[in-house]
């Protein structure tokens, strides 16, 4: 028996609509339990004091601390390193082997998975270059594992900046760097900072290239080569061992509302940006 | 001469900013270049057949077999996919073909979202919701294959819906418009034009998919029991290469280590393999 096409493509048109809107059911539902589970047990306190036994009391103020550090150190030599990558890429050469070459490379690095990054900070950052488990170790490990994403959000930011802009540069007798520098980068600015915005999240949710290169010390980190443990190392601990699940709920509430933030900010940029533009 | 000073000062970026887009290549290279000198060795001295098709890992008393996790590894993988991927494709289709501009503009971001979420978040939802779900209707200790699978369905969703929908985005209006003309209702247009004019993008999208699953660590030791055999149903625990690794490499030392390398050079060569495939076949198109 075959149904009839109009009946059938109302009912597909349905169908997609519900499994569209049951896609998006599951983010409200994760994001939901954790803000209703974890909102009864967080508080200022909670942000800003010392663990005890284990954490199962107290709070996750040595985490919060070595989070922000770790990411502001990955960030700052993730983004020059690929802010120059995208505008060597785009601005000083014309596609060639090499750039294929770089590209591949680039691409490659994006589809390792963080464990493998865990593994090799482990042996070349831990081991080899005698770091330890540490600050150091694990911020260049995250570089690493960030860089892709800058570099890609870098690039389309800055390929979208019109061309006429360049030439009117060029015209006046400023050189490439001073075109690049005073023109090209002002107006790619936002969709830069989306790709950091992007890495910064990613950074944060970050465990398994983390916690073995910078270890899971509880103590508060205060120098480079100090070892740590991060918001989001300090909850798969609570959750696995199962220390506390109230404290568990608690670290996932300021771990995915951090994410969210950080990420719609940068799909709020990016929208104006494009909005902007079009 | 301030002009000529100028032009130095723009040679010397251009070389600066050269050494910066080599350093991904050079990164690449490190990471391929001590994940396989710790990782051969093992290699030589036991044997690969011993390695890769070995029932029995027992790495402190000289067994380093990784079968079951290699087998495990492409279960879990392939259960993601069978709950993944057509969840995905349907949410790519709807975006691209049948929502409006203003339902586009919320649900997009919304879909991204989701890859922001770490995956230790998801590991816990699964073992406070899914594992416990499991062991009340399914039976056994809820800790399988089946949650595993579930909890990467989830997690590949973003990677399969992104890129399946520029794939779909990317097949031209007109094909559309002519299809319609032809008195073709919108689904029969979306079936039968839309979606094999893109099919090589979505394949792509699931072999990107199945990279993510397979590297995936966290929520799967949450989840997925650990267990060292293959498993002989869905509601059997399991341990996947990447597991693997993140269970010993706190406190593994010697023979054992290199072991645990072993496991990431074989996990290391499934992702470049799943990669130039994903590539390959996006490839293909372009060249048609």
């Amino acid at each position: 028996m075959r149904l009839p096409p109009r009946f059938v493509n109302t009912l597909v048109a349905l169908l997609l609509d519900l499994v569209a809107l049951g896609t998006v059911g599951i983010l409200v539902v994760i994001v939901c339990v954790i803000v209703v589970k974890g909102i009864a047990y967080i508080d200022l306190n909670f942000l800003f004091t010392y663990p005890e036994d284990m954490g199962r009391h107290g709070g996750v103020f040595p985490s919060l601390i070595g989070t922000i550090f770790l990411v502001a150190l990955s960030i700052c030599f993730a983004t020059p390193l690929g802010l120059g990558t995208a505008i060597y890429l785009t601005e000083y050469t014309k596609e060639t082997m090499m750039t294929k070459t770089i590209r591949f490379g680039v691409e490659s690095l994006a589809g390792i998975p963080s464990i493998l990054y865990g593994l090799f900070g482990f042996i070349f950052f831990v081991i080899k270059l005698k770091m330890g488990w540490s600050l150091i170790s694990g911020a260049l490990t995250l570089t690493i594992m960030i860089l892709p994403t800058i570099i890609r959000t870098s690039e389309e930011a800055i390929k979208a900046v019109p061309r006429s802009l360049r030439i009117v540069s060029h015209s006046l007798g400023a050189t490439l760097w001073e075109t690049t520098l005073k023109v090209v980068l002002p107006c790619a600015a936002p969709g830069i900072l989306t790709g950091i915005m992007l890495s910064i999240g990613r950074a944060v949710g970050e465990t398994a290239a983390v916690i073995f290169t910078m270890g899971s010390s509880l103590r508060l980190p205060t120098s480079l080569f100090d070892s740590g443990r991060t918001l989001a190392v300090h909850f798969y601990i609570l959750a696995r061992e199962g220390i506390s699940m109230e404290k568990a709920y608690a670290t996932a509430l300021v771990l995915v509302v951090s994410i969210l933030a950080v990420n719609i900010l940068a799909y709020y940029i990016m929208h104006k940006v494009i909005a902007k533009y079009s | 001469m301030p002009k000529n000073r100028a032009v130095l000062i723009d040679q010397i970026i251009k070389q600066t900013m050269r050494i910066c887009a080599f350093s991904s290549l050079f990164f690449l290279f490190l990471i391929f270049l001590f994940i396989l000198i710790e990782g051969l060795p093992l290699f030589y001295r036991v044997g690969v057949g011993n390695i890769i098709a070995g029932f029995k890992w027992a790495p402190t008393k000289g067994a380093f077999g990784i079968f079951p996790m290699i087998v495990s590894s492409f279960l879990v993988t392939i259960g993601a996919l069978i709950l993944g991927a057509p969840l995905g494709l349907a949410c790519a289709v709807y975006l691209a073909e049948y929502a409006g501009k203003k339902k586009k503009l919320f649900l997009k971001p919304a879909l991204e979202l989701l890859a922001g979420i770490p995956s230790v978040v998801y590991g816990f939802l699964g073992v406070i919701y899914i594992v416990p779900l499991i062991r009340t209707y399914c039976g056994g200790s809820g800790f399988s294959l089946l949650a595993a699978a579930i909890v990467l369905g989830v997690m590949i969703l973003p990677t399969v819906i992104s890129i399946s929908y520029d794939a779909l985005m990317s097949v031209p209006r007109t094909y559309r418009e002519g299809s319609l003309a032809m008195g073709a209702t919108k689904w029969q247009t979306t079936y039968r034009v839309v979606i094999p004019a893109a099919s090589s993008g979505i394949l792509a999208s699931f072999i990107l998919g199945m990279g993510r699953a397979i590297g995936e660590t966290m929520a799967v030791i949450m989840v997925a029991g650990n267990a060292l055999r293959i498993p002989g149903s869905i509601l059997d625990p399991l341990r996947t290469l990447t597991s693997n690794i993140a269970l010993e490499l706190a406190y593994a030392s010697g023979d054992h280590r290199l072991g645990l390398f072993s496991t990431g050079v074989v996990l290391l060569i499934i992702i470049m393999i799943l990669n130039y495939l994903a590539n390959f076949v996006i490839r293909q198109k372009v060249i048609k």
